[in-house]
């Protein structure tokens, strides 16, 4: 009987979870909107419902009701897998993350921070399969480069983040949240912060390392050819692909739900909304680099800069006494 | 590196600033008095229509969406139909340069969106307004050379008699 409930109740925290995202993302889409608005001196979609709020439904509909077409060049499996490859690992990897230590579908993971890591590896995938199984110039090389950014940008992030893991001592995520109770890791993270924000765009190709896509030049990249609610799910992942780096990086280096007077859950929603509007500055203020600028700033700098912050950080464990 | 960050900042900085945007339907944005909107045919001051059909619009239109018709009556020119078809202007204002008699002008409005094509030609009984537009004292007849009923040659405004050719006094 008990067990019956845990296994409710375990299904109802998903379902819920999984739900709220989903909402999440989409109202991200028209924060997004606004918020470009008003950094260009404009007020955005502000007609659908109060201030615009309904555009988001709006926009649903609307993708719903598109023609959901398939090209007939393209290999229709794997053109209907990737969009499902992008949400899904965005999802799952969205799982992981604790909120607060009570709220979080699985945030108390031992491998929590490998399995964040696997899943954005597999994320790499809707790009490149999407790209590829469009049968489409524009969209293999959206495809290709997805493919080179997001698995060199990978190497940093994950690197970065070995720093992290060396000070709390463990891959659980709640652990590493804890374990910030003094301190945020940002402070003796300072570079890793840097690091794995970076990477953290690289990887949700967002602007400016947004090349896979690159609308002037590849004209949407590897999703060229997907319309209607295929679309819809490349968007939507690339929105909770927003929410997951933020709320990552609140989670390992903003020390996730710790802060003063504020719940536990309203510190963490605060931290993940501002980087969230941080990502959004960076559209609004940024132009893309040329793609070969982009690996040169991975590998030459970022690369060396993360290999530096992990012999620094490993020294300084062993040399001063007790644990940092 | 430097730059960007600045970049950030001045961009974060205009979450400050006042929009630029004129909320439309709510607020009307300001047109100027010359402002090249829908078109209208004017009247003098005595209520009669300007229009001397003369079609110089017409063919001042580099569009050719003015069509109108000659016909005459008491020694006086008039439109039998004057048509604007406003799907095809392009709101130059040449007709209301070429017009000899001010009677086509332009107008500040614009707002004439139309479901069907067809309502964007208008005709002289839309067109026409009861005015006299930009110019209230303009009267072609009273200031022109020709003789027309109730006014012989000479008797215009700032007009003098015509010169008695088979005179040989000065």
């Amino acid at each position: 009987m008990s067990q019956s409930h845990a296994i409710v109740a375990g299904l109802l925290n998903v379902v819920l979870g999984l739900a709220f995202l989903m909402i999440t993302a989409a109202l991200l889409t028209w924060v997004e909107r606004r918020l470009l608005g008003f950094f260009q001196d404009r007020p955005g979609p502000n007609r659908v419902g109060p201030f615009g709020v309904l555009q988001v439904a709006a926009d649903g509909i609307k993708l719903l009701f598109k023609q959901d077409w398939i090209p007939p060049f393209a290999d229709a499996g794997v053109f209907v897998l990737a969009p499902a490859i992008s949400m899904i690992t965005v999802m799952l990897a969205m799982a992981i993350i604790p909120a607060t230590p009570l709220i979080g579908i699985i945030g108390d993971l031992n491998v929590g921070l490998l399995f964040f890591l696997a899943m954005s590896g597999l994320s790499v995938y809707s790009a490149v399969l999407a790209g590829w199984a469009s049968n489409n110039k524009y969209s293999l090389l959206g495809g290709m480069r997805a493919a080179a950014q997001m698995v060199s940008y990978e190497v940093f992030m994950g690197l970065s983040l070995v720093g992290v893991v060396m000070l709390a001592g463990s891959f659980n995520l709640t652990d590493i949240v804890r374990s910030q109770r003094h301190m945020w890791y940002v402070v003796p993270q300072f570079l890793g912060f840097i690091v794995f924000f970076l990477g953290g765009i690289a990887e949700t190709h967002r602007l400016p390392f947004d090349l896979p896509e690159g609308e002037s030049e590849l004209g949407a990249g590897f999703h060229t050819e997907y319309s209607g609610m295929k679309f819809g799910m490349f968007f939507v992942g690339e929105y909770i692909g927003i929410m997951l780096i933020s709320a990552m990086t609140t989670v390992l280096f903003l020390g996730g739900w710790y802060g003063p007077v504020l719940p536990p859950f309203m510190w963490f929603g605060i931290k993940t909304g501002l980087l969230i509007c941080f990502f959004i500055l960076l559209r609004a203020a940024l132009p893309r680099p040329r793609y070969d600028q982009l690996m040169a700033l991975g590998w030459k700098l970022l690369l060396p800069l993360t290999l530096l912050n992990i012999l620094v950080t490993g020294a300084l464990m062993l040399g001063l006494p007790g644990p940092a | 590196m430097l730059s960007s960050l600045r970049t950030l900042w001045y961009t974060f900085l205009h979450l400050f600033q006042r929009n630029v945007t004129v909320q439309y339907p709510e607020q009307m944005p300001y047109l100027a008095p010359r402002y090249r909107g829908r078109i209208v045919l004017t009247r003098d001051p005595d209520g009669e229509e300007r229009c001397v059909s003369c079609n110089l619009c017409a063919v001042a239109c580099p569009a050719d969406c003015i069509s109108l018709q000659k016909s005459e009556s008491e020694g006086r020119w008039y439109p039998e139909f004057f048509r604007i078809n406003f799907s095809r202007c392009i709101f130059c204002g040449f007709c209301e340069e070429a017009c000899p008699t001010y009677a086509i002008q332009l107008t500040p409005d614009f707002e004439m969106s139309e479901y069907v094509r067809q309502n964007l030609v208008y005709e002289k009984e839309d067109l026409l307004i009861s005015g006299t537009g930009k110019y209230p004292e303009y009267n072609f007849y009273r200031v022109s050379g020709l003789a027309v009923p109730g006014k012989d040659k000479g008797e215009a405004e700032h007009e003098r008699a015509p010169i008695d050719i088979r005179s040989l006094l000065p």
